[in-house]
């Protein structure tokens, strides 16, 4: 029969060569395997230390971005509740009052919003679906924890922060998912 | 009469002062072999290893011993008190007792004394280091049992049957070193290797016969039979915890330092090396080449460990029986008729 790759190999079941038989060469070649492994330099990434850069498709720990002046962007449109396919986003919405408009953008915001981290599958369709660029998956990593009630996160864990160095730079998810768009637009 | 009890008294004190400091960098060089090992592991592995502890990890066995004494000091239901507590001393004061007769110089010059670098040339010097490794079986062998568990017992007689099998090579092997050098005196011996007249040479099969029964008398791997977690938990050492373990594992390195030493002097020179007189610096150039042996040797123990994959039981008694007894035989015939090709 002809294989199907060439990567079948066939077993000869022959006696072994005296040479075979002492083993010593191929002991010795097996230790200069490993002794060209000694000085090779080693895999690890010493990892608390060192951390590898996440690639840019990478989908952590969700942000709620805040604009330039620090109000927040989202608008408690429920878009992403919608397209959440796993439900696990809930929000209640509030109109801005006046004297707020720092806190919040547009005149209505989110009084309160919640993801289900054990819900959520990181697919991302939340942020695809949000029209303000409010909502962004970011390379930070969900924390674990003992108690399924702390993964319900609201948004003291959600929202950036208004200081510049806590704010989270989102600039190379959002350069990704613009292209997404853009591609698909142009395919369509 | 004064005189000579100060000569005694400071005869005495020299080769106190030579146990003691034998005695700490024995321990010393075991507790750092543990680190060479995982180092060496973990190179060859292409890892970093233990890197925690202290600058690279130098600290790693100091970490390693307070873990051992923190942890409880258990003796199972049922075990033979004494015997379980008396088994790993016995271990680990076998494998120390052997570094007494290694030259490991020739004379050490320090503030004016000259200190003989051996704690006691006895004349039969390869003979008690061959008597005390088999001593070494009754620590395995009486752990094992006294353990009240059947796979310490196990453990132990896989240990105890495969040691007394590779002695016989060895011991074998060794006899055709003493017909070369017609001495048993491990100074003599290493006296005859000065330069490069190193024994390597006229005994490459003897050699390396003896350093593969070296392997399993220290039951490191490729010959790590008595332990083996898949059919015997920890082996002889099963039902050990705490400092006993300890002593365990730190004798075993302890005897991979020992059989390191013996094969240097033996085989390749003791503490001489060509064009290099082990007089120098005060005498402190002989240790220096012999140390150099020895961590090398080490190093070639763990090397092989990481490299080889571990013999089956029956394999290892075929090796030991059927090949290296009869390769020994034919070693020390072939030694016998080359001795009596030369004399005459």
């Amino acid at each position: 029969m002809q294989p199907l790759t060439n990567r079948s190999k066939v077993i000869v079941n022959k006696e072994m060569s005296f040479m075979e038989r002492i083993y010593i060469p191929a002991i010795v070649g097996g230790m200069w395997t490993t002794l060209k492994h000694f000085f090779r330099k080693p895999a690890t990434v010493k990892y608390p230390d060192e951390q590898r850069p996440f690639a840019p498709v990478y989908r952590g720990l969700h942000v709620l971005k805040r604009d330039e002046n620090g109000a927040e962007r989202c608008t408690a449109c429920g878009l992403c509740a919608v397209a959440c396919p796993a439900e696990a986003i809930t929000m209640v919405a509030e109109e801005r009052e006046r004297g707020e408009e720092k806190l919040y953008r547009e005149e209505k915001y989110a009084a309160t919003y919640e993801i289900n981290m054990l819900r959520c599958i990181f697919c991302g369709l939340c942020e695809e679906a949000c029209p303000k660029e409010a909502i962004f998956l970011t390379d930070r990593i969900v924390p674990s924890d003992y108690v399924r009630q702390n993964f319900i996160f609201g948004k003291d864990l959600l929202v950036e922060g208004v200081e510049p160095e806590k704010r989270i730079d989102v600039t190379v998810r959002q350069k990704h998912i613009q292209e997404k768009k853009q591609a698909a637009s142009t395919q369509a | 009469m004064s005189v000579l009890l100060f000569l005694f008294l400071g005869a005495l004190l020299q080769k106190f002062g030579l146990v003691a400091v034998l005695f700490l960098v024995t321990l010393g060089i075991a507790a750092y072999s543990t680190y060479g090992e995982r180092k060496v592991a973990a190179f060859l592995q292409d890892r970093v290893g233990p890197d925690r502890a202290g600058p690279f990890g130098l600290l790693q066995p100091i970490a390693d011993g307070v873990k051992m004494f923190m942890k409880e000091d258990f003796i199972p239901q049922g075990s033979e008190k004494w015997l379980f507590i008396l088994a790993p001393g016995i271990f680990i004061f076998v494998a120390l007792m052997t570094g007494a007769v290694i030259p490991w110089g020739t004379t050490l010059t320090l503030f004016g004394a000259n200190i003989d670098l051996q704690v006691t040339d006895i004349n039969i010097g390869i003979l008690y280091i061959l008597g005390f490794t088999s001593l070494g079986v009754y620590g395995i062998m009486i752990g094992g049992w006294a353990s009240n568990n059947k796979y310490s017992l196990y453990g132990a007689i896989r240990a105890s049957s495969q040691m007394i099998s590779y002695e016989l090579a060895m011991g074998l092997s060794v006899i055709a070193v003493v017909m070369l050098t017609g001495t048993l005196s491990l100074r003599t011996m290493a006296e005859m290797q000065s330069g490069f007249n190193w024994t390597v040479i006229y005994q490459p099969l003897g050699f390396l016969i003896f350093f593969i029964c070296a392997l399993a008398e220290c039951n490191r791997a490729p010959f790590d039979l008595p332990e083996c977690e898949t059919e015997l938990v920890g082996g002889f050492h099963t039902e050990y915890s705490s400092m006993k373990l300890g002593f365990y594992l730190f004798a075993e390195y302890i005897n991979m330092f020992i059989s390191s030493a013996v094969i240097a002097t033996v085989y390749f020179g003791g503490y001489n090396f060509p064009f290099v007189d082990p007089a120098w610096l005060g005498g402190l150039m002989g240790p220096v080449v012999l140390f150099a042996k020895i961590f090398f040797f080490i190093f070639v123990f763990m090397w092989i460990r990481w490299t080889l994959p571990r013999f089956r039981y029956d394999q290892l008694m075929h090796l030991g029986w059927k090949v290296l007894i009869p390769l020994a035989i034919l070693n020390m015939l072939l030694t016998g008729a080359g001795v009596l090709w030369f004399e005459s």
